[in-house]
């Protein structure tokens, strides 16, 4: 099948940030950390997107946001839809009063916003890495369960899985075997949307402080560091905020391509 | 001829396929067919699934569903070609000369709205009549297709009829406009025996009081042999054979008509009874938070290497009794041995062998395998599974039961979307017989299959019978296959056994009332047939 132009777009740019994530130590052309020009300068041969606050090289640290903002918007995504795939197959194959019980806790969950449950969770636990992703990845995992239990009930109902049950499989077998192989192609690009939530999730919580912590950098944390330089006309937060942005188009790309080769449950086109 | 209505010259439909992980590929539909329906007669189109039999008949209004494109020919209505009309004349043309009649018609009403406004709308959207002559018509078109209270009927809404009405009904809507030409595509072929004979009545007593022409699309030769004037038997989009209904069923030329003409003739003699290997006592069942029996009191028994069908209607309990066997519905109260052992009720608590020796084939072949399976996993999971086989060991069991199914090399790692249907059913039918089973339950396996191609399975379910010493529990709603295939028969009628014994003693008369109904109503391949049992029925009644 013909690969649509804007999906090789989203796949090119999604690449693109990858590696440049994957290798910042090496791209970079300053250190993240050092002053090394005037405060807020504009774009020059030496720093090609001026430099910031306190006269750090913005397209540097840039590239390092890159990397912390991918590094925990993907954890937390795996983490979350670990999580949430294997409760929501879980909660469809046995029905019943587990699927009752794991659904209404996710609705207790999912019925106060992320933003609130995360912002008390971080303000009492002890702010690193291994937390903010635990929480976000959390939070992120009843949305993940709502899909794939849905996704999971239309599949059980079939004669293959009934077949499996009356070979006498165990449960495991059927959710993996039978259940996860149909249920992966709306589920890889469910993974897509669900990491654009992630990094604007990060974002939104480094911008309010509660995020990535000094010396790291995010994208979130380097708007908010020069929000400051809107006032006098530098265009300094802009800058990250165009790579939200981009990141976030650039997945969705792709994620709306693979959704659309996913026509059936039944393994029918493309799928 | 100055009577011809409709003619096909050359008619050539084509289409773009997406197959499954595969480039676009371009398919001609229907190629080169020519044929011609004249003023109030009815024309039959015969043949398999994906014989063209559905394109040609909406060609015949000029349409092609989603991507099907109407390539090449004349399709020349009431003398003039229709098939480069442009946007405009098709809609004028459509609903007004030409109407349609779908196969489901539960699907096909609007649910929101009543049965009345459907049934008149397109009558009164083309301005043909007045809405007050609309209903008038709708009413004694109503009668005609004897619904019940024709003069109130039009008030229900879709579901507060049952299925034969509302079959009835869009025969009624399709009727109401005085179209020249209506196209019946499969109406009866979603309903039971016992309501598709009404339905057929109903329909070919409608078409010659009103003298419409039709077009009769149906993959059952019994079926159309009752209602058109000519046959045209089709295949993979070309004609194979036309001629008079007459023709057609008592001297067919081509082979291919001949093997429609007399398929399902498996001559099958029955066994003698013997010591059950399945045993069914006084099972009752019901379903989950109902209070409503769906089995009542159940007992039959299947001997080893021997069939016992299971007959009745939708809705009788068929399946249901094959659920309550094989676990998934543990039973309110009754018993149920199987190989000397009594089955725990709950399928939880029955072991492996219990499990092994029990197999089950579905219906419906390609949700029955995982569609991200190959053949070669499907068939050799049991295998795995019950036997512990692996490797080269593991191949060999594979490639073996391929062959029994008369497949041969080259499946193991194909996927079932890369199989037609009745290789789907085959490897189902592998994976049974990959576990060794005492007795395999058949629900309904050759009912959605192509009549030629169910009764291939049908002869290799008995081919593997004698080879193999498996028993059968048959569930299925059509009596020609019981014929073919039983030992022993059940039949069926909302939850109950009404009838059950030897194939030939329940095929012999004195009949219950239910039995006799059901018998009586299954199409036969002879001219004349619906006249004779409605006539039948009608002394009968008389006399009581």
């Amino acid at each position: 099948m013909r690969m649509p132009l804007s999906a090789i777009i989203g796949l090119v740019l999604t690449g693109a940030f990858l590696f440049v994530g994957l290798f910042a130590q090496f791209i970079a052309p300053y250190p993240i950390d050092s002053a090394v020009g005037g405060v807020w300068e504009g774009p020059s041969a030496a720093y090609w997107l001026g430099t910031d606050t306190i006269g750090r090289d913005i397209v540097s640290r840039l590239i390092y946001g890159a990397q912390v903002t991918i590094f925990v918007a993907l954890a937390s995504s795996i983490l979350a839809f670990s999580l949430g795939s294997f409760l929501g197959f879980f909660a469809a194959v046995r029905g019943g009063w587990i699927d009752q019980t794991l659904s209404r806790i996710v609705d207790l969950v999912m019925a106060i916003p992320s933003l609130i449950v995360a912002l008390v969770m971080l303000s009492v636990l002890p702010l690193n890495l291994t937390v903010l992703i635990l929480v976000m990845g959390v939070l992120d995992s009843t949305r993940v369960f709502r899909l794939s239990r849905a996704v999971a009930m239309d599949i059980t109902v079939m004669d293959y899985v009934e077949a499996a049950k009356l070979r006498g499989e165990k449960q495991g077998w059927i959710i993996f075997r039978e259940i996860l192989p149909n249920a992966l192609s709306p589920l890889v690009a469910e993974f897509g949307l669900r990491f654009i939530f992630a990094v604007l999730f990060i974002s939104t919580l480094s911008f309010l402080g509660l995020g990535i912590q000094p010396p790291l950098t995010d994208w979130g944390g380097m708007v908010k560091e020069n929000k400051d330089g809107l006032i006098y006309g530098k265009a300094a937060a802009l800058m990250p905020a165009m790579a939200i942005a981009a990141l976030a188009i650039s997945v969705n790309l792709v994620a709306d391509w693979i959704l659309s080769r996913t026509s059936s449950l039944k393994g029918g086109r493309g799928g | 001829m100055a009577d011809t209505l409709l003619s096909f010259n050359n008619l050539k439909i084509e289409a773009t396929a997406y197959p499954p992980g595969e480039p676009p590929r371009h398919v001609v539909l229907v190629d080169g067919v020519s044929v011609s329906v004249e003023k109030g007669k009815v024309l039959g189109l015969i043949g398999e699934s994906g014989a063209g039999k559905s394109t040609i008949g909406l060609s015949a209004m000029s349409f092609g569903r989603g991507g099907v494109r109407l390539t090449g020919g004349e399709i020349v209505l009431n003398g003039r070609d229709i098939r480069t009309a442009s946007a405009g004349a098709l809609r004028d043309l459509r609903g007004r000369e030409v109407t349609y009649v779908a196969q489901s018609a539960a699907a096909s009403f609007n649910p929101a709205k009543k049965l009345m406004e459907q049934v008149i709308e397109t009558s009164v959207a083309h301005g043909v009549m007045t809405k007050a002559e609309a209903e008038a018509r709708a009413v004694s078109l109503f009668r005609q297709l004897s619904l019940p209270n024709p003069e109130t009927i039009g008030n229900r809404y879709p579901h507060q009829v049952s299925g034969g009405q509302l079959q009835r009904v869009m025969t009624a809507m399709a009727l109401c406009p005085k179209p020249d030409l209506v196209i019946f595509d499969e109406p009866t072929t979603a309903l039971d025996v016992t309501t598709q004979i009404d339905v057929l009545a109903a329909i070919k007593r409608a078409i010659h009081e009103t003298g419409v022409a039709a077009l009769y699309i149906t993959h059952d030769l019994a079926v159309v042999a009752q209602v058109a004037d000519d046959i045209l038997v089709l295949r993979h989009g070309k004609k194979v054979e036309y001629g008079s209904t007459d023709q057609i069923i008592n001297a067919p030329k081509e082979a291919y008509t001949q093997a429609l003409v007399s398929v399902r003739s498996i001559d099958h003699a029955e066994k003698p009874q013997a010591a059950p290997v399945l045993s069914v006592q006084n099972v009752t069942a019901r379903y989950k938070g109902t209070s409503f029996d769906v089995l009542k009191n159940v007992t039959v028994d299947v001997a080893p290497g021997q069939t016992l069908a299971i007959v009745g209607e939708s809705g009788s309990g068929k399946s249901t009794l094959a659920r309550a066997i094989t676990g998934l519905l543990p039973p309110a109260s009754g018993r149920i041995t199987f190989a000397g052992r009594t089955l725990s009720a709950d399928l939880a608590g029955r072991t492996k062998d219990d499990l092994r020796e029990l197999q089950m084939i579905y219906q419906m072949a390609d949700v029955a395998m995982n569609p991200r399976q190959t053949v070669g996993t499907i068939i050799g999971r049991p295998l795995e599974f019950y036997f512990g086989l692996k490797g080269a060991e593991k191949e060999k069991r594979i490639q073996e039961l391929l062959d029994q199914i008369e497949m041969g090399k080259g499946y193991a790692d194909r996927y079932p979307a890369e199989l037609s249907g009745g290789q789907k059913q085959r490897v189902c039918i592998a994976r049974a017989l990959a576990a060794k089973p005492k007795l395999i339950i058949c629900d309904e396996v050759t009912s959605a299959l192509d009549p030629l191609v169910a009764d291939g399975i049908l002869k290799l379910l008995l081919d593997l019978q004698a080879r193999e010493n498996v028993a059968y529990l048959f569930i299925t709603h059509d009596l020609a296959t019981v014929k073919a295939i039983a030992d022993k028969i059940a039949v069926m009628f909302k939850g109950q056994v009404v009838r059950y014994g030897q194939k030939t003693d329940v095929l012999t008369p004195p009949f219950d009332d239910y039995t006799d109904l059901l018998l009586s109503s299954v199409p036969e391949m002879k001219l004349g047939w619906l006249e004779d049992v409605l006539t039948t029925r009608k002394m009968e009644s008389a006399g009581n």
